[in-house]
């Protein structure tokens, strides 16, 4: 049954929600009503969706974004991406087994004319950039029509259950993604000057200025004055052997199958990549009940911000940095991964391998714009603008406050009798981009009385919450505002605001005020899959994870509003101040198997097309041979004419002309459509996807 | 070394095969392309449909032998490049269509080509599930077929490469001179010596015949192709209607190697000029059609559009042969949107006019295809 949901969550709320009944194989299964297939299909344990028809490999989730079609399933008959296809009740559906049959119809369809929208502004992408670039143009009485794939408005937002960075002021700073993305969603839909369209997906810019558009199974045209280009990014897939079995998939499509649709998407987790999206959906997996096994990072330290990282080795989450993937292990689905160390030019060292068991790897290695909007309005002279991901990769308030921005510029180009763009603005954006800088030594405050916060950030992050909420200024940015050194100042007066409200959960309280020979530390803590309860000894670790002593945990206290707990530990004069949090994660979960599996497979037998099922030993003997035009490996290959269009594959074909020192190489051609829309609906049918 | 018994002028559907065809025969050869790479203009976006049978002799034999050679290819070279004999069928869904086939089918049966009349019922069990009503019934010529362009340029590129053919890519001819007995090729990059030239230019013919003075009335035209998602073989042949809609002419589509509906259509009012870019009233145009053609496509995903074009000569038929002003000089232009399955047998023809080894056969083609003709004839069922 579907055993595989979320039955509690520290941040979301988990609700009791409507069955109805669906057939897999033949089988009665229960979905909630209204999730996607693919969500319902995890949801029943059910990962493998069918089988490439060229090889024969298992096929499932890959994008969770309706971008590629490796999660394709037949519903009613009809081959669709389950990822983006509500389930209905009694719908039968079945795994994808090879070619799929086109079905019989009975009548003929009835076709409508194509319908033509003009509009000012179109907006592709509803998430942070989107959101506030279209409230800044419509505050200047402008239209627009705001376009996203989703059924809510949100973009990424919307599976954010962490605390966000940056600035109060400037962008929701210390409030979660989901309430962000809630807050701006419903600006956005309460204005009259804004046309929401959800579940809408942009499938082309044709040279005649004219935007193609799948809409809610419809298929229209938008004639825009200007576009603008908010779709955000995609995330970059990676070479190894193993890395086409089920259950390897980008920490995006691991995100919304979790924190979207509320589903245990995995029991034991390993994850790729060391940057802020990896080290969040750790995070965000502990929060689900889902056991980390162990993150890697191929540079010899992580990209993503030191808060991040520390968390999650204070829960016990080990992170392996100067480490690669050697391979993904299992027969159809991942049951392991082997991991190794490597040196400084990144070849792995033999006899360091470790192998792990786990279900689901997720690949976390990177962000790339989506530019084929730009590039395509570009080329078709029209008015174009870029904000957000889709602009430049950054954190999502960085992405909101480069909207807020955008947005003006448009309503200026277009007319709107406003100043420019402050040239604070400029800076404020800036700085809100910043990756993170330098690590200054952790230094404590001197007093040994009273109540005062310990902050364990110590890194120039754009992240300033802790110094906003202090109802009595007592922690004030040293340096720079907003990427400046947060430093306690005096006169705490133990409010716990800058404890709950910190991103990093970097800020304790050391309360010597009862008994100052064993004072208490107030942790924060937002697990709550893992209970913790008064009277429990619980291991007490330092910034960086290093076990200190259990201590007892004496109270615990819930903020209603920022849901993040306050426990309290009695701990000593010598510990207090070092105590950062408490490990959650067992250290048996990270240990390695007894031997390493080496894979049997070269390096070359990797998947570099995941939907023509090309390797990379296949395109590197066509590179060996000369070839530097990607158009000509695609003709002979096929590498890049499946369902994704290129979108995984182009990274990884360019990463082995890299390996083979050829610099020069010719770009593959973009061509329609960015994603499969059914012939019926471009003939004016309504249906499609939703049939 | 810079000095060629032959250049041949494109690397695409008619030049690569050419070039193999001269190579094999031991004939000094160099292909100049404007592109990176063979087939990266016109070649790619054929829809790959290969059929003979045609309405005159010229094409019926150069297409006789493009067949064999791509339909042997696998069993002879090993590598497969997409070939299904699917055949054609032009379906007819009024009296007089049904008249102007079957008068039609009378020359082509002439021509000893294998092409029969299906009853309505025999049509629906080779395209089932196409819309029955008024339909007549279809001719059906079964030895016709399809074949990867993309694929099939590849091979014969390799092959001619293995012959000993070389080629210039990223290198712009500006201009042809005569040097003595020979020709001076330019480039943007180089400079090539050769005896005889052959333009084999698509689209860009028109401006290379200038540089010798040869007149061509070759005119690209722009035309809009698709293919979907992959699906189990579910119909037989490639279908063209041929009746006229609301701004279109014809439009034909078939279920290729791989299992991917491909189509394209002819735009009406043609739509001149070289502009690869994509239009957004293309999908509307065509797929209306199809779904009421066919309406099972409709739950077909539609994967990839392009747009190309069609080098059009006034009546349909390529012009292939010696200059007669400069006779060194060879034209194999103007296929008019059959390039990819004329090429292979084409390139063989070439060969032959190059060694100065025409066949009977071979002069009779080359009538048809004669620059000096008049071009008032059209071509039936273009």
């Amino acid at each position: 049954m579907d055993t595989f949901r979320l039955t509690t969550h520290p941040i979301l709320p988990v609700e009791d929600k409507n069955k109805v009944t669906f057939y897999w194989e033949n089988k009665p299964l229960k979905a909630v009503k209204g999730e996607k297939i693919a969500s319902a299909l995890f949801a029943n344990g059910i990962k493998i969706f069918g089988h490439h028809e060229k090889d024969n490999s298992a096929q499932g989730i890959f994008c969770a974004n309706g971008q590629c079609s490796k999660c394709t399933v037949i519903a009613n008959g009809v081959p669709v991406k389950s990822c983006m296809t509500a389930v209905k009740e009694n719908m039968i559906v079945m795994p994808a087994e090879g070619l799929p049959e086109l079905p019989d119809v009975e009548k003929e369809p009835v076709l409508e004319d194509i319908e033509s929208i003009k509009t000012d502004v179109l907006i592709i992408g509803g998430g942070p950039a989107g959101l506030s670039a279209s409230l800044q143009i419509a505050e200047n009485n402008i239209k627009s029509i705001i376009l996203d794939d989703k059924e809510k408005l949100g973009g990424k937002l919307v599976l954010q259950t962490h605390k966000f960075f940056g600035s109060v002021e400037d962008s929701y700073a210390g409030t979660r993604g989901i309430e962000i993305g809630e807050l701006l969603a419903n600006k956005v839909n309460e204005n009259s000057n804004i046309d929401v369209w959800t579940e809408s997906t942009a499938i082309f810019v044709f040279k005649d200025k004219k935007v193609g558009v799948f809409s809610k199974g419809k298929y229209k045209i938008i004639e825009p004055k200007v576009i603008l280009n908010a779709a955000g990014a995609r995330e970059k897939f990676l070479r190894f052997p193993g890395n086409t079995l089920a259950g390897i998939y980008g920490a995006g499509a691991f995100q919304t199958l979790v924190n979207r649709d509320l589903i245990k998407a995995s029991e034991r987790l390993f994850i790729v990549g060391g940057g802020n999206v990896g080290l969040i959906a750790g995070y965000h997996a502990l929060q689900a009940g889902i056991e980390v096994v162990g993150l890697i990072e191929a540079m010899p330290k992580c990209g993503g911000y030191k808060v991040h990282a520390d968390k999650l080795k204070r829960f016990g989450v080990p992170i392996y940095t100067s480490h690669t993937i050697v391979s993904a292990n299992g027969e159809e689905s991942v049951d392991s991964v082997t991991i190794g160390q490597i040196d400084d030019k990144f070849n792995l060292i033999p006899g360091t391998e470790k192998s792990f068991k786990c279900d689901t790897i997720l690949i976390a290695v990177g962000l790339e714009s989506v530019k084929e909007f730009t590039d395509e309005a570009e080329k078709a002279g029209m008015n174009i603008f870029s904000a957000g991901d889709a602009e430049a990769i950054a954190e999502a308030s960085s992405a909101m406050f480069n909207g807020k921005i955008v947005g003006l510029k448009i309503a200026k180009f277009l007319g709107a009798e406003i100043n420019d763009v402050p040239e604070s603005w400029y800076e404020k954006a800036q700085i809100l981009k910043k990756h993170p800088g330098e690590i200054s030594k952790l230094e404590y405050p001197k007093d040994e009385k009273g109540i005062m916060p310990i902050i364990n950030c110590i890194q120039e992050i754009p992240c300033n919450p802790c110094s906003t909420v202090c109802p009595v200024n007592a922690i004030q940015m040293q340096g720079d505002p907003i990427t400046g050194k947060p430093v306690y100042t005096g006169g705490c007066i133990g409010c716990g605001l800058c404890v709950v409200t910190c991103p990093g959960l970097a800020i304790t309280l050391s309360d010597y005020r009862k008994d100052a020979d064993n004072p208490i530390v107030k942790i924060p803590y937002e697990i709550g899959n893992i209970i913790v309860n008064i009277g429990d000894k619980v291991d007490c670790v330092d910034i960086d994870g290093n076990f200190i002593d259990k201590f007892e945990v004496v109270n615990i206290e819930k903020n209603k509003k920022k849901l993040t707990q306050i426990v309290s530990v009695k701990a000593d004069k010598e510990n207090v101040k070092k105590i950062v949090a408490f490990k959650v994660q067992a250290d048996e979960i990270s240990k390695p198997l007894d031997n390493p599996i080496i894979p049997t497979k070269m390096k070359d037998d990797a998947m570099v097309c995941l939907c023509e099922r090309v390797t990379a030993g296949e395109i590197r003997k066509l590179i060996k041979e000369g070839i530097y035009d990607l158009n000509q490996i695609k003709a002979i290959t096929r590498a890049g004419m499946g369902p994704c269009g290129a979108k995984t594959c182009d990274n990884l074909i360019k990463q082995i002309f890299r390996e083979e020192g050829i610099s020069t190489i010719v770009d593959n051609t973009r061509r329609p459509l960015y994603v499969e829309v059914p012939l019926g609906v471009l003939a004016g049918k309504e249906g499609g996807e939703n049939e | 070394m810079n000095n060629f018994d032959v250049i041949v002028i494109g690397a695409g559907s008619v030049g690569v095969p050419t070039a193999m065809s001269l190579a094999e025969n031991k004939i000094k050869t160099l292909v100049i392309d404007i592109n990176s790479s063979p087939g990266q203009d016109n070649n790619k976006k054929a829809i790959g449909g290969v059929r003979a049978t045609h309405s005159d002799f010229g094409k019926i034999s150069v297409s006789q032998r493009s067949i064999e050679i791509f339909s042997t290819w696998k069993e002879k070279f090993g590598d497969d490049i997409g070939w299904i004999s699917n055949g054609y069928s032009y379906p007819a869904y009024n009296e007089e269509d049904e008249k102007k086939l079957k008068d039609l089918m009378k020359i082509q049966k002439s021509f000893n080509l294998d092409i029969k009349w299906l009853s309505k019922e025999e049509y629906l069990e080779l395209v089932p599930g196409i819309n029955s009503k008024g339909l007549r019934g279809s001719t059906y010529s079964q030895y016709d077929g399809s074949c990867s362009p993309l694929l099939a340029i590849n091979a014969f590129y390799f092959k001619s490469l293995e012959y000993g053919a070389q080629y210039k890519f990223e290198e712009r001819v500006i201009d042809i001179a005569k040097a003595n007995d020979k020709f001076l090729v330019t480039t943007n990059k180089g400079k090539y010596y050769s005896k005889q030239i052959i333009n084999a230019a698509g689209g860009y013919a028109k401006e290379i015949g200038e540089m010798v003075g040869c007149k061509l009335p070759v005119n690209p035209d722009n035309h809009e192709a698709a293919i979907s998602e992959p699906m189990k073989r579910f119909f037989g042949p490639m279908v063209v209607d041929m009746r006229p809609g609301k701004d279109s002419k014809n439009y034909y589509f078939y279920q290729n190697s791989e299992g991917q509906v491909v189509f394209c259509i002819t735009p009406d009012p043609s739509i001149e000029g070289i502009d690869s870019d994509s239009t957004s009233g293309f999908f509307p145009s065509v797929a209306k059609r199809m779904v009421e053609l066919y309406p099972k496509l409709a739950a077909i995903k539609i994967r990839r559009s392009w747009r190309g074009q069609y080098p059009m000569t006034p009546d349909g038929f390529p012009i292939v042969g010696r200059f007669k002003a400069i006779p060194n000089y060879i034209n194999a232009v103007g296929m008019s949107g059959q390039g990819f399955m004329l090429g292979p047998g084409l390139g063989e023809l070439l060969t032959r006019i190059v060694m100065n080894t025409e066949t009977e056969n071979d002069l009779r083609t080359l009538k048809s295809f004669d620059l000096y003709r008049d071009f008032s004839g059209m071509e039936a069922f273009k």
